[in-house]
C-alpha cells in the first residue's frame, strides 16, 4: 500500500521533499509538530520568568507599583499596536503564500518587518531612557528617586523577560527576511510554503509573549 | 532487632531518635524481603530457562490480570502505609512544647556560633541540659548550611536572611557530633560541633564559669585548644603561612604595619584588641573581615591565646 | 527478492545506498553527516569520553577519602570541591542525559519505527553540534578557574564564590538545547514516521521509553534553562532574585531547580527501563509481559515526576504541608517503577533464556534498581530522610539508580546493539569478565556508603572522622575493580573494531525491525519501506519479517 504510494511519489518527485519522507504531506506534517513542540519549550521558558515575577512581586507588592511608574505606558501601549498589526500582517502574508501570490506575500513580510523595526526602535528609545536615570537590574541600580530598594529586582526582571522577548524579536526579524528573500525568488506555492507558515505561527508566539508582557509589567495595580 | 540498629545507626539520643530507627528498621526489613524475592526470582529463571536449544518457541503469556493486581495493589497499601507513619513522626518532631528553652543558632563559613537565653555565647560547643525541650532558632550570616545531629536523627537547612526552627528534647547525656550538611565550601567538612546534653546542675554551671577542665590546662595548651575549637585556625596558620588573616608565627613582639600607615608593637594588650575589637587595627595586606569574639571567650581562654601565641616562635 | 532502491534526489552529500553507512562517504563528511547513524555513532563516542573524564574524577574521589590523615591527603580542600563538582556535572549533564538516547537512541529509534531517519535530520546534527559546544564551553570553565559549587549550582553559594561558575552554568544552559532538540525530534519522529503497519502498540518498548522521554525533555528542560539563565544574571548583574542581602530568596532557586532535576532523574532513568524491555524479551525469546502496562507505566512516570520535586528539599524548611504531598506524590511514582520490574521478571517465566553480555548487563540491572528503587523508600519516609538527608546514603541510592541502573543499562544497550552499528562481534568471555568484574566492583563501592550514611557521615565531606575509615577504603577499593572492568571492557570493544565485519543482521535472533536489516545497516537503513504486520515479541509463532530485499 505505502510502497505504492512511495513509488507514485518518487515519479513526480517535488524538489523540497527530504529523502526521509514519505510524501510531501507527511513532512507538512511533522514540521508543523516540530514547530508547536518547539513553541511548548518557549512557553515553559518564559514561564519559568512569570512564575520568579509573580512569587516575587507578591513579597514586595510595593516595590513592584513604584518600579512600573518608571515604565512608559504610552510607548507599551504603542509597541502592543505594533505587535498585533505585524501578526495580521503576518497571517496576510501567510495566506498570500498559500493562494501562490508572490507579490502580495512579499509585500505582507516587508510590512510585519516595518512593524517589528518600529517595535525595536521604541523599546530603544525606552531602554536609553532607563539607562539614563540609572533604572538599572540589580546592583547596577542606581536611580536617587527613592522608593523601595527592589524596584533593582522589578527592573532585573524588566530587563530579563523585555531582553529575552526583544531576542526573540530580532531572530523573528532575521527570520522574516529569509523567507522574504525566498519568496521573492519564488520559492513558495500552494503546494509548499511550510517555512512561511512555521515562521508565522513562531511570529504570533512572539506577540503572544508580549500580550502577557505589556500588562504584567507596564500595569501593575 | 537491637543488633540490627546499633550497627546501621549511631547512638539514640532522643525519643524521635528511637521512633525513627523503628521505622527504619521495619523499611530495611520490607525491602529486604521483596528484594530477596527480586534475586530470588531472578536467579531462578535465569538458570531455570537457561537455554538449551536454539530457535525453540515460547509460551505467549502476556496478561495475568490477577497477579497484575496484586503486585500493584500490595506495594501501593505498603507505600501509603510507610507514608502515614512517616508523617506522623515527622510532624511530631515539629511540634516545640511553650516552656523549650530557647537557643539562637548563626552558621557562617565555617562555624557554628550558639547564643544562650542569659546572653551566653559559645562557638562550635552547644550545651544543653538533658530531658528538656530545646528549641534552636536557626540563621545563616553568608551561605546555605545545615545543622546536623545524628545522635537525634535531626537535620534543618539554615538559610542566609531567614529565622528556621529545629525542636528537640535530649534523652541521653554525654557528647553528641555535630555537622553541617550542606555544603557550604572550602572547610564544609570542618564545620564540625559538639553537642553537650548535661544534667540541670551540670549546665547552670557550665553557662556560670564555662568548661572546668578550663582551669585546670596549661595557658598555652588551652591557647591551643580555642585556637582549633573556636575557628582561629580557618584563617590564622601557625606555620607562618598567609591565611586570610596574619600567621600567629612569630606575631608576638613582631612590630605589625597597619592599614591607615600606623604601626604598633604586638604585645599582651595588642592581641586582646584585636580579639575583642578586631577593626581597630587592620594589618595593611589584609580584608576586616574577622567577627568580635567579645562575649565569646571568657578572660582565661583569651590568657591562653596570648600564651599560645607567645610560644609560636 | 525485487531489489527496487528508492532513490530521492534531496538527500546530497553522494551517499551509496547499497553501501553499508559507515563507509559511506569520507571521514570529513561525518562532520556534516545527518544520517542519525552516523549522529549517533558520533554521540556514543562523546559520551564515552566524558563517561572516561567523569570516572577519572571519581577515582581521584575516592583516592582522596581513602584516609582521614590531612598529612596523607592527595589534595587541599578546594581542590577535593572542584573535582567533585566536575564529576558531577560531566556525568549528568555530558554522560547520563545524553548517552541512551542521543548515542543509542538516535542509531536505533528511527530503524526500529521503519524510517530512514529522525524527522529532522538537520536539527539532530544541530544538536550534536550544540552538545560538542556545551562540553568545549564546560571544558573551559574548568580549566579557567573551575567550579566548586557542586553540581547542583546552590544559591548564594554558588552567586558568591569565586571560580567560573557563571561559564560551567551557561554550558549547562547550552546542553540543555542540544537535549530539548533531541526530545523534539524523537517526539516528531515518534508521531509521524512510523512505517506502515507499525501502530502506537506494535512499537518496541524502548521506543515508548525514548518517547516518554522525550516528552519531559521538552517540558523540564526550558525551565532549567531559564533557571540558569536567572542564576547567570545573578552573578553579572547581582539581580538580588536568589540574594537574600537583595532581598531574594535562595530556596526559590531550589524550586526552581529541581522542577527541572527531578524530571531529569527520569530523562536519565526511563531510558534505562526502556533499553532493559527490549533487551529482556530478546535473550528470553519470550513476549512482553505487561506490554502496555510498562509502555504507560513510562508515560504516567514522566508526568507524576513533574510534582516531585520538593522531596529534594525536606530539610530546606518549605512548608510541612508541602512537604506532606511531595513525600505522598513520591511514593506514587514509586509504584510504576516497581511494575516494572515484576514485568520484567515475568518476561522470563518459561522463556529460552541466553547468558550472554547483553542479558547479563539486564540481569544486574534488575539486582542494581532493585536495591536502588527500594532504598529510595528510606528516602521518600519524611522522618527517616530527614536523617539521611545529605548523607552517603542519599549519594549510594543514587548512584544505584544512575550508575547501578542508567549506565548499566547504557552497558547492557551497547553489547546488545554493537553488532548491529559497528558490524562486529566482540569477545564474549572477555565480556563476561569484565561484566563480574563491574557487578563486583560496583557493591564493593556503593554499599558500604549506605552504612556510611545511616551512621551519620555527610556527603561532600573533603575530611571525615576517624570511625568512618574502614568503610571508606572498603569503598576506593572497590572503585579499583569496577575501573579494571572498564579497562577490560575498553579493550574488547576496540579490539573487536579491528576485525573484518564479522557480525551477523541477527545474533540475538530479535524481531524488531532493527534486527531485520544487515549489520551494519545501508546508509538509508531500508531497501525498502517495510510493512509491518507482527508484533515486536511475539516470540509464540514463527518469523515472519515485515522487511522485504535483505537477504
Amino acid at each position: 500500500m505505502s510502497s505504492e504510494s512511495h513509488v507514485a511519489g518518487h515519479g513526480a518527485e517535488p524538489s523540497f521533499r527530504q529523502h526521509h519522507f514519505i510524501n510531501a504531506e507527511q513532512q507538512f506534517d511533522t514540521s508543523k509538530l516540530g514547530m508547536w513542540l518547539f513553541l511548548a519549550t518557549e512557553i515553559l521558558m518564559f514561564g519559568g520568568l512569570f512564575v520568579g515575577y509573580g512569587l516575587m512581586q507578591s513579597v514586595y507588592p510595593e516595590a513592584w507599583v513604584a518600579g512600573h511608574h518608571h515604565l512608559d505606558r504610552i510607548m507599551g501601549a504603542v509597541n502592543t499596536v505594533f505587535l498585533l498589526c505585524s501578526s495580521f500582517t503576518m497571517v496576510m502574508a501567510v495566506h498570500a503564500a498559500s493562494q501562490s501570490e508572490k507579490a502580495k506575500t512579499v509585500r505582507y513580510l516587508l510590512g510585519t518587518l516595518v512593524f517589528a523595526a518600529g517595535f525595536l526602535v521604541i523599546k530603544y528609545f525606552e531602554y536609553s531612557h532607563k539607562f539614563h536615570d540609572g533604572l538599572l537590574p540589580g546592583t547596577h541600580f542606581s536611580y536617587h528617586g527613592g522608593g523601595p530598594p527592589q524596584q533593582a529586582m522589578f527592573f532585573g526582571f524588566y530587563f530579563a523577560m523585555t531582553g529575552l522577548h526583544g531576542f526573540h524579536v530580532v531572530v523573528g526579524m532575521a527570520l522574516i527576511t529569509w523567507i522574504m528573500l525566498r519568496a521573492m525568488r519564488g520559492e513558495f506555492s500552494s503546494a509548499y510554503y511550510t517555512p512561511v507558515d512555521l515562521v508565522g505561527l513562531y511570529w504570533h508566539l512572539v506577540d503572544l509573549i508580549w500580550i502577557y508582557l505589556f500588562p504584567l509589567l507596564y500595569l501593575v495595580s | 532487632m537491637n543488633w540490627l540498629r546499633e550497627w546501621m545507626m549511631p547512638l539514640q539520643a532522643s525519643e524521635h531518635a528511637a521512633k525513627v530507627d523503628n521505622l527504619y528498621v521495619f523499611i530495611l526489613l520490607l525491602t529486604s524481603a521483596f528484594f530477596v524475592l527480586i534475586v530470588y526470582l531472578t536467579v531462578l529463571f535465569a538458570w531455570k530457562y537457561k537455554r538449551r536449544k536454539e530457535g525453540v518457541l515460547t509460551i505467549n503469556f502476556q496478561h495475568n490480570l490477577a497477579l497484575e493486581l496484586v503486585w500493584s495493589i500490595i506495594p501501593l497499601m505498603i507505600v501509603i502505609g510507610i507514608f502515614f507513619w512517616s508523617f506522623n513522626d515527622y510532624a511530631a518532631a515539629n511540634v516545640a512544647p511553650n516552656d523549650a528553652l530557647e537557643i539562637h543558632v548563626t552558621g557562617k563559613k565555617w562555624n557554628w556560633t550558639f547564643e544562650y537565653p542569659d546572653g551566653t555565647r559559645s562557638i562550635r560547643s552547644l550545651h544543653v541540659p538533658v530531658n528538656k525541650p530545646i528549641r534552636l532558632i536557626m540563621t545563616s550570616e553568608d551561605v546555605l548550611h545545615a545543622f546536623f545531629i545524628p545522635a537525634l536523627r535531626i537535620k534543618q537547612d539554615v538559610i542566609p536572611g531567614r529565622y528556621v526552627d529545629l525542636n528537640f528534647t535530649a534523652t541521653v547525656a554525654g557528647k553528641h557530633q555535630v555537622f553541617c550538611a550542606e555544603y557550604c565550601g572550602r572547610d564544609h567538612s570542618g564545620m564540625l560541633g559538639d553537642l553537650f546534653v548535661d544534667s540541670p546542675a551540670k549546665y547552670a554551671e557550665w553557662l556560670e564559669k564555662g568548661d572546668e577542665e578550663l582551669y585546670k590546662m596549661k595557658p598555652a595548651d588551652l591557647g591551643k585548644m580555642v585556637w582549633e575549637m573556636k575557628g582561629c585556625n580557618s584563617c590564622h596558620t601557625i606555620d607562618g603561612s598567609k591565611g586570610e588573616g596574619p600567621s600567629f608565627k612569630g606575631l608576638f613582639g613582631r612590630t605589625e604595619k597597619f592599614k591607615d600607615g600606623s604601626t604598633a608593637v604586638a604585645d599582651e594588650n595588642y592581641i586582646r584588641e584585636s580579639i575583642l575589637n578586631p577593626q581597630a587595627k587592620v594589618v595593611a595586606g589584609y580584608e576586616p573581615v574577622m567577627p568580635t569574639f567579645q562575649g565569646l571567650l571568657r578572660e582565661i581562654e583569651i590568657k591562653g591565646v596570648i600564651a599560645y601565641i607567645k610560644e609560636l616562635k | 527478492m525485487a531489489d527496487t532502491v528508492a532513490t530521492p534526489k534531496a538527500h546530497g552529500h553522494g551517499e551509496h545506498h547499497d553501501v553499508d553507512y559507515l563507509h559511506d562517504g569520507s571521514l570529513l563528511s561525518w562532520m556534516t553527516t545527518v544520517d542519525h547513524k552516523k549522529l549517533g555513532v558520533m554521540y556514543l563516542w562523546s559520551v564515552l569520553f566524558m563517561f572516561f573524564l567523569g570516572g577519572v574524577f571519581a577515582l581521584l574521589i575516592r583516592m582522596e577519602l581513602f584516609s582521614s590523615d590531612p598529612s596523607k591527603a592527595m589534595m587541599d580542600a578546594q581542590t577535593y570541591n572542584k573535582v567533585f563538582t566536575l564529576h558531577g556535572a560531566i556525568m549528568v549533564f555530558l554522560f547520563i542525559i545524553p548517552s541512551i538516547p542521543a548515542a543509542l537512541g538516535n542509531f536505533v529509534l528511527p530503524i526500529m519505527l521503519g524510517a530512514k531517519d529522525v524527522a529532522f535530520p538537520r536539527l539532530n546534527l544541530a544538536s550534536f553540534w550544540v552538545y560538542v559546544t556545551g562540553a568545549l564551553i564546560a571544558v573551559t570553565a574548568m580549566v579557567t578557574g573551575g567550579v566548586d559549587t557542586g553540581w547542583t549550582f546552590y544559591t548564594p553559594y554558588s552567586t558568591t564564590t569565586d571560580g567560573s561558575v557563571a561559564l560551567m552554568t551557561f554550558a549547562a544552559f547550552v546542553l540543555g538545547f542540544s537535549s530539548i532538540l533531541t526530545g523534539v525530534n524523537f517526539i516528531a519522529t515518534v508521531h509521524k514516521l512510523r512505517a506502515p503497519g507499525m501502530g502506537w502498540f506494535k512499537m518496541p518498548l524502548f521506543v515508548w521509553g525514548m518517547y516518554a522521554t522525550a516528552i519531559i525533555q521538552v517540558l523540564a528542560t526550558p525551565v532549567l534553562a531559564i533557571t540558569l539563565l536567572l542564576l547567570i544574571m545573578e552573578r553579572t548583574f547581582g539581580v538580588g532574585v536568589f540574594d537574600p542581602k537583595l532581598g531574594g530568596d535562595p530556596v526559590l532557586f531550589q524550586h526552581f531547580f529541581w522542577f527541572y532535576s527531578h524530571p531529569a532523574v527520569y530523562i536519565m532513568i526511563l531510558p534505562g527501563m526502556a533499553i532493559i524491555s527490549e533487551v529482556i524479551p530478546t535473550m528470553s525469546q519470550k513476549t512482553f509481559f505487561g506490554y502496555k502496562a510498562t509502555a504507560f507505566s513510562s508515560v504516567a512516570i514522566a508526568i507524576v515526576s513533574f510534582v516531585v520535586w520538593g522531596h529534594h528539599m525536606f530539610t530546606s524548611g518549605q512548608s510541612q504541608l508541602a512537604g506532606a504531598i511531595f513525600s505522598f506524590l513520591t511514593f506514587l511514582v514509586g509504584i510504576p517503577s516497581a511494575i516494572k520490574v515484576f514485568n520484567w521478571i515475568t518476561t522470563m517465566y518459561k522463556g529460552s533464556i541466553s547468558l550472554e553480555a547483553p542479558m547479563l548487563y539486564a540481569l544486574m540491572f534488575l539486582i542494581l534498581f532493585g536495591i536502588g528503587g527500594l532504598t529510595g523508600l528510606f528516602l521518600g519516609a519524611m522522618s527517616v530522610d530527614i536523617h539521611l538527608h545529605d548523607t552517603y546514603f542519599v549519594v549510594a541510592h543514587f548512584h544505584y539508580v544512575m550508575m547501578g541502573s542508567t549506565a548499566i543499562a547504557f552497558l547492557a544497550g551497547l553489547h546488545y546493539w554493537w553488532p548491529k552499528m559497528f558490524g562486529r562481534m566482540y569477545n564474549e568471555s572477555a565480556a563476561r569478565i569484565a561484566a563480574v568484574l563491574v557487578f563486583i566492583g560496583f557493591n564493593t563501592t556503593f554499599l558500604p556508603q549506605f552504612l556510611l550514611g545511616s551512621r551519620g557521615m555527610p556527603r561532600r565531606y573533603y575530611n571525615y572522622l576517624p570511625e568512618f575509615t574502614f568503610l571508606h577504603q572498603v569503598s576506593t577499593v572497590g572503585s579499583w575493580i569496577l575501573a579494571l572492568g572498564f579497562i577490560i571492557m575498553a579493550g574488547y570493544l576496540f579490539a573487536s573494531l579491528r576485525k573484518k565485519f564479522d557480525a551477523p543482521a541477527n545474533p540475538w535472533h530479535g524481531r524488531s525491525l532493527e534486527w531485520q536489516i544487515a549489520s551494519p545497516p545501508i546508509t538509508h537503513n531500508f531497501h525498502e519501506v517495510p510493512v509491518v504486520t507482527a508484533e515486536p515479541y511475539d516470540y509464540y509463532r514463527p518469523f515472519e519479517p515485515s522487511v522485504k530485499g535483505h537477504h
